[in-house]
């Protein structure tokens, strides 16, 4: 399955109203409903409708544990953290926002400054039992570090369950691959984002 | 003599229990099927080849829980509640000629239990007894959605008894019997009853829907509406209980309309008696395919179809018949 049937939001314009009549009132009118709606064996159509379905077995189920549905670039899951295309590096910058905007305070982050007298993250850690995937920290990140992906198995055997930063770090072999997956969801960068940048008017 | 009969008698109560509990639990597999085909989905599919063990997962499943009696039940009357319904469903069915009689090593088999010169009325009454299994449970289960079912089932109860009785009338003035192997030997000299009753036959059908319980007339326990009504608080084997009397009380009012109208199993004949097999398993799809189709009614419309609809054309019918029998 691909993601372009559930992405594409252009509404069709085969929409119409249905005729229907309004209920009668007076009771020749309510008799004559009644009369129709037995001779005309509208049952019938109901009935021909479900038996034409089974005898076509068009079903629509998705067998889950061996099927997935696709998952949209905007679904918020267990999250990531990104590393630089250029050098390889965490793009965390250790400012914090993210531990300061999350409305369910369950992103916890711990920095000192390391040898090159850098600022380096020496704790982060998120609660997914208190999570409630609002987005907040992936929107307001400054770097696009810490994202959402799409793994949503995440069941566990008890509430606190945590994800530590090492595992929500792309893993350096994936990235020497090249084969992290950029975030496109909210807060990222929307595609022919250039076309539409403009210059900034200096005229004035 | 005696001894042999009573032998005979017992093997084929305890056959009938056997093979109908059994398919209580294959019919629900089947309701399953059919009403996920029917919308597009692929119903059980994980125990077994095509999910076709499922009725066994849940018959352990129901075998196995615990028989819970809430605290401020009527606690006797609770417990015998599902008893009622399932052995009334069985009850009535020992008037019921499931197959033609058959020659077994030499001796003859009639697959009947009692072919009592009462039959259908027999059946009818203790089909009807039935439903005050909903009706005691639901009483009995101090539980305000149990009682709203409790009411509901006496509604149904009023309303489609009359018609059920009135529908058959005529026919069995044509027959001039009650006996079901009667209105088979009739059948097999005049034809079917559907084609000079159609109208007994069509009245007949509406009230077995409203006597089973079944979507569109699904009120006593219309899980949308009132939880599981009268079951709400059932669990384990006393709640398998009901639902065993359910398909089996639509198995066997399968077999009384195929009797009654058409033609039941002809002369006895091997292709006669899997046509009747036949037209048993269509009445029963017709029960599953209604519930996939319609919607329900309400228990007002429900009286209304009954007493101002259908009981006025059922005695129409029954003057007609008469007046045409008088002349003939
Ligand atoms: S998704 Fe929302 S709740 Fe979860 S860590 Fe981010 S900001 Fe906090
Ligand atoms: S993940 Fe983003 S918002 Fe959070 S500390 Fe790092 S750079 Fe700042």
């Amino acid at each position: 399955m691909k993601n372009e049937q559930f992405n594409d939001r252009n509404i069709s314009n085969d929409y119409f109203k249905v005729d229907i009549a309004d209920y009668p009132t007076t009771d020749w009118g309510k008799f004559k409903c009644a009369l129709d709606r037995t001779f005309k064996l509208e049952l019938l159509v109901g009935l021909w409708v479900v038996l034409r379905e089974m005898f076509k077995f068009n079903t629509h189920t998705v067998k889950y544990p061996e099927e997935k549905m696709p998952i949209g670039p905007r679904y918020r899951a267990v999250h990531e953290m990104k590393r630089l295309w250029e050098s390889d590096t965490e793009r965390c910058i250790g400012c914090g926002l993210c531990e300061k905007i999350c409305i369910s305070n369950c992103i916890r982050i711990d920095t000192k400054i390391d040898e090159n007298s850098r600022k380096e993250v020496s704790e982060y850690s998120i609660n997914l039992g208190r999570c409630i995937f609002c987005g907040y920290c992936a929107e307001v990140c400054p770097e696009l570090a810490i994202v959402h992906g799409g793994e949503y198995e995440n069941a566990s055997d008890q509430r606190e369950h945590f994800v530590m930063y090492e595992d929500m770090l792309t893993p350096l072999d994936k990235m020497k691959a090249g084969t992290q997956s950029e975030f496109e969801g909210f807060g990222a960068i929307t595609p022919h984002e250039e076309e539409r940048v403009k210059k900034t008017p200096l005229a004035y | 003599m005696e001894t042999a009969y009573l032998i005979e008698t017992v093997i084929k109560i305890v056959v009938i229990l056997l093979v109908f509990s059994a398919l209580a639990g294959i019919g629900t597999y089947f309701e399953r099927k059919v009403l996920a085909f029917m919308q597009r989905r692929l119903g059980p599919m994980n125990v077994g080849p095509y999910g076709m063990l499922q009725f066994g997962a849940d018959a352990i499943k129901l075998f196995t829980k615990e028989d819970i009696i809430p605290t401020n039940v009527v606690s006797p009357i609770f417990k015998i509640a599902p008893v009622i319904t399932v052995s009334t469903a069985f009850i009535a069915a020992a008037a019921i000629p499931f197959l033609p009689s058959f020659t077994l090593f030499g001796y003859e088999v009639h697959p009947i239990i009692a072919d009592i010169n009462i039959g259908i009325l027999y059946i009818l009454g203790v089909m009807g007894i039935g439903l005050y299994g909903p009706l005691l449970g639901g009483m009995a289960s101090a539980n305000k959605f149990s009682l709203l079912s409790a009411a509901r089932s006496a509604v149904v109860f009023i309303s489609y008894e009359v018609v059920a009785g009135l529908s058959i009338l005529a026919p069995i003035m044509l027959v001039g019997s009650l006996s079901l192997i009667d209105f088979n030997n009739y059948q097999i000299e005049n034809g079917w009853i559907i084609l000079s009753q159609p109208v007994a036959f069509l009245m007949f059908w509406i009230a077995a829907f409203a006597e089973t319980g079944r979507t569109p007339f699904h009120l006593i326990a219309n899980d949308h509406e009132i939880i599981d009504g009268f079951g709400t608080e059932y669990s384990g084997m006393r709640w398998g209980l009901f639902y065993i009397g359910e398909y089996a009380n639509m198995f066997f009012i399968s077999f009384v309309i195929s009797l009654l109208f058409l033609g039941g199993f002809g002369d006895g004949s091997v292709i006669g008696a899997f046509l009747f097999l036949g037209k048993v398993a269509f009445f029963f799809f017709c029960f599953l395919w209604a519930r996939a189709a319609w919607p329900d009614v309400r228990p007002d419309q429900l009286m209304w179809l009954c007493w101002k609809v259908l009981m006025p054309i059922a005695v129409i019918n029954i003057i007609i018949t008469g007046v045409v029998i008088m002349e003939g």
